[in-house]
């Protein structure tokens, strides 16, 4: 070969790893930027006055006086708003019942839009549901429940070989040449004046309980839940899997039962998790009954099954990775293998275990199936820690898929959802970021 | 086994060979209360599975005297030396038959404590291996486990191993630091005090200066030759020169049996038998 082609080749190579490099960057920042973007957007938003009612009555936080003058300037706009309903009911009243009959119907819907976006009007009974009792707290969705108010989203099914479509009719043609007509005009235009929005940073939402369902209020007992579950399974698995790779490194000998009990432990590395979920719930539940039902502790000793052969695997490779003149120097000087292994071995392999303890501990974080028969609630309040050992928790995991597929308002509360998504993916980088920062230290401290 | 330890003229009786004189063995003085058979060792053979890598040895070590075993790669001389201090027990499949004596006591018997002889045997190894601690936990970790718990006692060990082993000056104001940050021959010598300090009975030197600069190496054999008298020393090298420098009895194996074991000054002059003279002058290694 001369020297040309093995340049060429060198180069082409070279070009190839950068390139795969750059694909990887790339699609790394295809994933987080919509996560990080939208879930800022969970925290830092334009919060309407209800938003700060909210949480001056349900949280009891913001100035009272404030509010309270806010309140009634809004409300001085939304009065005149009101006051065309009424004007509207009159007139309907007054109306031919074959003419009423034609405009019941839209006006029922103007009024479930008028309550979307402002809450209960007046007349109304209080709602049972603290999710009816408030407007939008989001300009961004307070101007989605305008476009609600002020067109009527209708189907188009002219064509029968393709799905129907959607269009949208003006509220203000359907009502021509009543007094209602002016109300859509008069909301879209004065609608900030109604809802007051201003640029928020809302720090509650990593903090506070939710309130219904997540329509108002915080992610803290997901997050909670996931440290519980995450830590839980750590508390069994790390000193399980540390003290079998120890037998497995410094004791077995080799023969068929180890070889056996090694390709088990790859075995179980290689599960389905949703096949430990299903463990969990036949084995620590309905076999052992160490709880009730879904508990904290059986969702940690399934979560510990499952990352124990990680952390065995892990704590193995750092042990192997010590080198073999430690030990001759600790047997040297008449120390026991015990003693050697806790004051030499050990020690050295710190970095290592730690290592893939806390990347386990990640994983224990983020994973959903092995959770979802042992321990995870969709809704649910932060629990104490004296209640591990029989109740459930929700956590970040099974949250996020349940805001996504199950929750009976998931387009309502997307922003909930990226919140979270971004919290779970926070939770998990901070993990593997300290991770190396650790691995870093002790193994600084070690080569002195 | 009368062996004469009074320096001879070697030069003149040398048997002609001039390879030889590179050799010449310098003045050692007589030990007063050495000289008895330390470890004592009667058709001892070890075995690596099938594979007899030491063939029936039977040879005394002499007490606080320096023996040094030489020989070609793999002839088996690391493994022997392995063996008196049970460091072998590590490899699988290794045994042995014969009988290794230690002080009258059997070193292979049924009811000898390995950690409890390793402690009496201390072993410094081919490349300097101590502990990613500070130098003072590496000195203090023998005595530790071995009870001491002191401070002050501690203190002084470290001190005085240190001294021993003439590494007290260039450490004795970092102390703290970790070992790993010292060169590579005072790494060894901190090995070497790190055995003293545990006050074995003998003391094994594998190939200690083979990952060393010649200059740290000529500091390892003074510290040798500082230590004879005290502690009952084997060390294997493949150095002859240095075999010569720093030994008062010199065994030679080759491919696992011990061919001639004979006072160096006689050993490196007189070879008795032809493979010995052969290896010595270079015919082969």
């Amino acid at each position: 070969m001369n020297l040309g082609t093995r340049k060429l080749l060198d180069h082409s190579f070279s070009a190839l790893g950068f390139g795969s490099i750059v694909i990887m960057g790339l699609a790394l920042l295809v994933v987080l930027t919509p996560i990080v973007s939208k879930g800022i957007g969970a925290l830092v938003f334009q919060g309407t006055i209800e938003h700060r009612k909210i949480l001056l009555n349900e949280f009891q936080r913001g100035d009272a006086n404030a509010i309270g003058l806010q309140e009634a300037e809004a409300n001085e706009y939304r009065q005149n708003a009101f006051a065309m309903l009424a004007a509207f009911d009159q007139e309907l009243d007054q109306m031919e019942w074959s003419e009423q009959s034609k405009y019941r119907n839209n006006y029922d819907q103007v009024k479930k839009a008028l309550r979307h976006l402002f809450g209960p009007i007046p007349g109304d009974t209080e709602p049972a549901l603290t999710r009816f009792r408030y407007g939008q707290t989001r300009w961004d969705k307070a101007e989605e429940a305008l476009h609600e108010l002020l067109y009527e989203q209708k189907w188009d099914y002219s064509n029968p070989d393709v799905i129907a479509k959607p269009y949208y009719v003006s509220r203000a043609t359907e009502f021509e040449g009543t007094s209602l007509v002016k109300l859509f005009s008069y909301v879209e235009e004065n609608l900030d004046k109604m809802m007051l929005p201003e640029w928020t940073f809302y720090w509650g939402f990593i903090t506070d309980k939710s309130i219904d369902a997540h329509f108002f209020g915080g992610i803290w007992p997901e997050i909670q839940g996931t440290i519980f579950l995450a830590l839980g399974a750590m508390l069994f698995a790390f000193p399980l899997g540390v003290i079998a790779a120890i037998y497995f490194t410094e004791y077995a000998k080799d023969g068929f039962l180890t070889s056996m009990l090694r390709s088990a432990n790859s075995t179980l590395a290689g599960v389905p998790s949703i096949v430990f979920g299903l463990f969990g719930l036949a084995f620590f539940i309905n076999t052992m009954h160490v709880s009730h039902s879904k508990s904290v502790l059986a969702g940690s000793l399934t979560l510990a099954i499952m990352i124990l052969p990680t952390i065995i695997r892990a704590a193995e490779e750092a042990i192997l990775a010590v080198p073999k003149t430690y030990k001759e120097a600790s047997l040297g000087l008449g120390s026991t293998k015990w003693n050697t292994i806790v004051t030499v071995i050990l020690p050295a392999a710190l970095p290592g275990i730690l290592t893939g303890g806390v990347i386990s501990l990640g994983r224990a974080a983020g994973e959903t199936a092995p959770i979802i028969f042992t321990a995870a609630v969709s809704v649910g309040t932060a629990i104490g820690i004296g209640d591990v050992l029989n109740s459930p928790t929700p956590a970040l995991s099974w949250n996020i898929y349940n805001l996504a597929s199950e929750h009976e308002a998931a387009a309502e509360i997307r922003h909930v959802q990226y919140g979270m998504v971004l919290s779970l993916v926070s939770i998990v980088l901070l993990l593997n970021l300290s991770a190396i920062i650790l691995r870093a230290r002790i193994s600084k401290k070690l080569k002195g | 086994m009368p062996m004469s330890l009074e320096a001879t003229d070697t030069k003149k009786k040398s048997n002609g060979s001039p390879a030889l004189d590179i050799y010449l063995p310098p003045e050692r003085k007589k030990i007063d209360d050495g000289g008895k058979p330390h470890v004592v060792a009667k058709n001892f053979s070890i075995y690596y599975g099938e594979f007899e890598a030491v063939k029936k040895v039977n040879a005394d070590i002499l007490s606080k005297y320096v023996t040094a075993i030489i020989g070609p790669s793999g002839c088996g001389k690391s493994t022997f030396l392995r063996a008196i201090n049970r460091m072998n027990d590590l490899i699988p499949n290794c045994h042995t038959t014969g009988a290794l004596m230690f002080d009258g006591e059997d070193v292979y018997g049924k009811f000898t404590d390995e950690v409890l002889l390793r402690k009496k045997i201390g072993m410094v190894f081919q490349k300097p291996n101590p502990f990613p601690k500070s130098i003072f936990d590496n000195i203090a970790y023998g005595p530790r486990l071995h009870g001491v718990r002191d401070r002050k006692t501690l203190e002084g060990i470290v001190e005085q191993s240190l001294r021993k082993a003439a590494l007290w000056d260039e450490v004795s104001d970092r102390l703290d630091k970790n070992a790993l940050g010292l060169s590579g021959g005072q790494q060894q010598r901190l090995c070497v005090a790190r055995t003293l300090a545990v006050e074995p009975e003998i003391l094994l030197l594998d190939e200690p200066t083979s990952a060393l600069d010649p200059k740290a190496t000529a500091k390892i054999e003074d510290l040798i030759q500082e230590l004879r008298g005290s502690y009952t020393i084997m060390i294997v090298t493949h150095n002859m020169q240095q075999a010569s420098r720093v030994s008062d009895h010199t065994m030679f194996f080759y491919e696992g049996v011990l061919v001639e074991h004979a006072p160096t000054s006689e050993l490196f002059t007189r070879p008795k038998d032809q493979m010995t003279e052969d290896y010595i002058t270079g015919r082969f290694s």
